[in-house]
């Protein structure tokens, strides 16, 4: 049996922690609320962007461009892993390391990695792996100039040829209580065979439409060196978007968990602490009757 | 076909559409059904969609439009609906820039006041186009433009 001071410091420090996370929950309820407005809002934009360049990417069987280039032996993989740079926000990075390391054990070729998020780094780190680059304190809404490094230096280690192909890790946010881990394809645009093998199931695609010939104003060069450099950053950005929503989102529920269990804790506690100081009276009170009876008879 | 206008600020218009009246970069395109698959790099204007009685219009500010047999897709850098425009701020920002051509700016000053200038006097065109036609919003019945 815990002794009444034992209780009563529990009952302060379980108190103290869940004013802090009742606190943390309210930051991340108010930078969810805007993540949530900035995702949803170029969502629309980013989905109907890929949607061009997968049109473009379905149509030539010869290379008219690096990016729409597939290789044919596919030597490398990059995966542009995207975790937070904090914790406490419940399994949101343990889910998309699951996935994305998955994804690459199934793979037959060496894996790259370029970590968004320090947690993700770590992790990378003490795996071993090997990180072509890192970054991390992006802010709650990125904007598109804060994720073009991370795009231009992906793109960068494809069009060098020290990775055959490019792949998105992130966290799609599909409201405020789930989020999906999604593996996506980024470069090139088109599948190649070796994704069409065992590990397809992994990766959300896109079915190009078959178009026969585009007309192209101004010209075709001029076209597709903008846009298709242009829609792969957004991509980038999109996915950076959604992973900031869903971490914020994570851990908005992890720490509400958090304060409400801290306060079935603190219901317990209360009354084992009420519990304790009853019993104590009662052995007061009865160390007193008993010490009276004593007297009493010894008066007699 | 269907036609998604949309920015990457928000999505302005989805639906099927009649026909499509977009600023090319080398003049006004017409988009009918089952136009040849296209991409072309949209110009500053107006961009106008008939769909059976109705006609709307926007106003673009450069992007990209992809045209597919029954699809049209508009990825516009910046556009908004024509009724959705301030003409008094579309005004002062016209003001704006012409005071700033008009006195001696350093060169990237001077190009962003032109930018300025050409989006305001578009965005001024295409409201200018719509409102005079437009009954008070207390009138009863919307009437539909001529």
């Amino acid at each position: 049996m815990e002794t009444l001071r034992e209780i009563r410091r529990r009952i302060r420090s379980v108190r103290n922690l869940s004013q802090v996370t009742r606190a943390l929950e309210a930051v991340s309820a108010s930078k969810v609320q805007k993540a949530q407005v900035a995702v949803l809002a170029t969502r629309p934009y980013a989905h109907r962007a890929w949607e061009v360049i997968i049109n473009l990417a379905g149509l030539f069987e010869e290379p008219i461009h690096p990016l729409l280039t597939y290789r044919e032996s596919v030597q490398s993989v990059l995966i542009v892993l995207f975790t937070s740079d904090r914790g406490l926000c419940g399994a949101y990075n343990h889910n998309i390391m699951r996935v994305a390391t998955d994804y690459a054990r199934r793979l037959p070729v060496p894996v790259r990695y370029i970590a968004v998020g320090r947690r993700g780094r770590d992790i990378l780190w003490r795996m071993r792996a090997d990180l072509v680059a890192e970054f991390h304190s992006l802010p709650a809404v990125p904007s598109f100039l804060n994720t073009t490094p991370i795009a231009r230096t992906a793109i960068e280690e494809f069009l060098e040829g020290r990775v055959d192909e490019i792949f998105l890790a992130y966290t799609d946010f599909i409201n405020l209580l789930r989020q999906r881990p999604v593996i996506r394809r980024l470069l090139p645009l088109r599948p190649s065979e070796l994704d069409l093998q065992a590990v397809s199931e992994y990766v959300v695609d896109m079915q190009p439409v078959g178009v026969p010939e585009y007309i192209y104003e101004p010209s075709r060069e001029a076209i597709l060196n903008t846009i298709l450099p242009r829609f792969t950053e957004l991509q980038v950005y999109q996915a950076a978007l959604e992973s900031s929503a869903s971490e914020h989102a994570a851990r908005r529920l992890a720490m509400r968990n958090a304060t409400d269990n801290a306060e079935d804790l603190l219901q317990d506690l209360t009354l084992m602490r009420n519990k304790a100081r009853q019993q104590a009276i009662t052995r007061e009170l009865l160390d007193i009757a008993g010490g009276a009876e004593v007297l009493h008879q010894a008066m007699r | 076909m269907r036609l998604d206008i949309v920015t990457p600020e928000q999505e302005l218009f989805t639906g099927e559409v009649d026909i499509v009246l977009a600023p090319g970069e080398d003049g006004q395109l017409g988009i009918l059904p089952h136009h040849a698959p296209l991409i072309t790099v949209l110009a500053e204007g107006e961009l106008i969609v008939r769909q059976g009685e109705e006609e709307f219009s926007f106003a673009v500010h450069g992007g990209y439009m992809q045209v597919l047999p029954d699809r049209v897709i508009v990825l516009a850098d910046v556009a908004e609906r024509a009724e959705e425009i301030d003409i008094q701020r579309a005004e002062e920002a016209r003001r704006r820039a012409e005071e700033l051509l008009k006195r001696e700016a350093p060169p990237e000053e001077r190009a962003a006041a032109m930018k300025a200038l050409r989006r305001s006097l578009i965005r001024l065109r295409v409201a200018r186009r719509r409102r005079p036609y437009r009954p008070e919003p207390t009138s009863g019945e919307p009437q539909a433009d001529t």
